[in-house]
């Protein structure tokens, strides 16, 4: 049997899940502080637009949003074999292909910024 | 001398004569043991004085040769590692789940044998040497690197609990995998390009969802779960050296 | 004497009801679909960001209120679960061996667990929380 392609798709989960575990919590906590409309000054339109204008900025939004994206995919690709939806090339063709839209989408709305 | 304390224990058997049977089905014995005995001594009093028709395999009775795996209340256990001590009330015993039953508790371990050749587990010498020239040498820190690995019984405790293996027959599993990834590791050996082509495959490691049962049951501590990763991880660095790099460097 | 091995089916859809290890696996791998949630939810963000202030004013009002911090908290609940397994499990995957021996796990653990800590405060600080 010829050797698997899976490891492209692993390596952005495995990167994915490590950004993940340690960054998630944080900006889900910054996205509740939202919620509750106690927002610091920095998560404001002003504040925001300013750190997405900076080039740091762009490379950190696109990063974690990518990582997050094809993290997710490829886990909830396994996943849903595992529950018993087993036509494994469909997922994965429907999962990659959500992930390249959010991608792209960020890619182009921060360089529009 | 010290009087040898007695307890009557309940077993649930599941049983299948396939002369006889189209389906397995359970047979309850109820034996008189002693109080430290395991699951094998308790099978063995039935077989002794109740039901000489029962079968199952058993050989060392202390956790080495990797003979007597089976379910003891839906658990994957060496039957000579269940203390009786252990369980309550009606102990089932099933024959290791994940292999197709040849008997009452025997199971056809064909495919796990198969796997296992399928791997090549035995140095593939990286330089060949004649007899004359000497040994192939190793220092300690050599032998750690692979030794956890090389514990394995081939008991199939992990076949039995690993959930893709129940569901994807075709994959070569926990103990196979671990197994060359002893060898690859093994500073004697050059044969881990070899190995890639049967492990680095969709039925190889990439059917791992790292569920990590199989380090869970494993009697001898091998890890097969961790030793699965490493491979994950081995693999994926060959894929992107095989197809970035020019020439596909390795 | 005549061989007819008898194979066991296992069920497709509720095998992980079985046992308690394979509901934690489940509850480790469902965590992917909050996190991807949340992925898309910053998706939104960012396009909304780049449409200029009353698009990204009437995200903000989107996401503010009791139903909007109920759903963010369950995400949070499985973004902790992720990151707790995710640590656990690193030195399996790449162990370090020194001399002879390995290094005990808990100092690749712990390290993971103080990366997590000062990430999280450097975050919080520049967004103004801290």
């Amino acid at each position: 049997m010829a050797k698997s392609n899976k490891p492209i798709f692993w390596s952005l989960f495995a990167a994915g899940g490590t950004l993940a575990a340690f960054l998630a919590p944080v900006l889900v906590l910054l996205f509740l502080l939202l919620s509750l409309g106690h927002a610091p000054a920095v998560l404001s339109y002003a504040g925001l637009h300013a750190f997405a204008a900076h080039w740091f900025g762009k490379l950190f939004l696109l990063a974690v949003i990518t990582l997050f994206l094809w993290h997710a995919a490829h886990r909830l690709r396994v996943t849903v074999f595992d529950f018993g939806l087993r036509q494994d090339s469909v997922v994965a063709v429907v999962v990659y292909l959500i992930a390249a839209a959010g991608t792209i989408t960020t890619a182009l709305c921060l360089l529009r910024i | 001398m010290t009087q040898l304390k007695k307890r009557m224990v309940q077993l649930e058997v599941l049983r299948y004569d396939p002369e006889k049977d189209t389906e397995p089905h359970f047979q309850k014995y109820t034996v008189e043991c002693n109080e430290e005995w395991v699951v094998l001594d308790a099978l063995n009093a039935v077989k002794e004085t109740i039901d000489p028709t029962l079968n199952f395999r058993w050989s060392c009775h202390m956790a080495v040769c990797g003979s007597c795996g089976m379910m003891v209340n839906g658990e994957p256990k060496l039957s000579c590692h269940a203390f009786l001590r252990s369980y309550e009330g009606v102990i089932r015993v099933e024959p290791l789940a994940n292999f197709p039953i040849e008997r009452d508790l025997v199971t056809v371990a064909d495919d796990f044998i198969e796997k296992l050749k399928r791997v090549k587990p035995y140095i593939i010498p990286k330089e060949k040497k004649s007899i004359e020239q000497g040994e192939y040498k190793q220092t300690p820190a050599q032998l750690m690197k692979f030794r956890q690995f090389s514990m394995c019984i081939n008991c199939m405790l992990c076949y039995a609990a690993c959930p893709e293996y129940a569901l994807q027959p075709k994959f070569i599993g926990p103990a196979a995998i671990a197994l060359a990834h002893r060898y690859n590791l093994d500073s004697r050996d050059g044969g881990r390009d070899e190995r890639q082509e049967v492990i680095a495959t969709n039925e190889g490691v990439w059917e791992c969802s790292f569920v990590g049962a199989c380090s869970e049951v494993c009697p001898k501590a091998v890890d097969p779960a961790g030793a699965l990763q490493q491979v994950k991880v081995a693999s994926t660095i060959d894929w992107f050296k095989e197809h970035l790099l020019p020439g596909g460097a390795k | 004497m005549s061989r007819k091995p008898y194979i066991r089916q296992v069920s497709k859809t509720s095998w992980y009801l079985k046992q308690p290890r394979y509901m934690r696996y489940m509850s480790r791998e469902v965590t992917c679909i909050f996190i991807g949630a949340f992925a898309l939810l910053m998706v939104c963000a960012v396009e909304r960001l780049s449409q200029g202030q009353a698009a990204f004013e009437s995200f903000m009002a989107a996401i503010t209120g009791p139903w909007s911090f109920l759903g963010l908290f369950v995400i949070l609940a499985f973004a902790v679960h992720n990151a707790t397994n995710w640590f656990n499990v690193t030195p399996k995957a790449m162990p370090v061996q020194i001399g002879e021996e390995f290094l005990n796990g808990k100092y690749i653990v712990g390290a993971h667990y103080a990366i997590w800590i000062v990430a999280s405060l450097v975050v919080l600080f520049f967004a103004g929380v801290m």
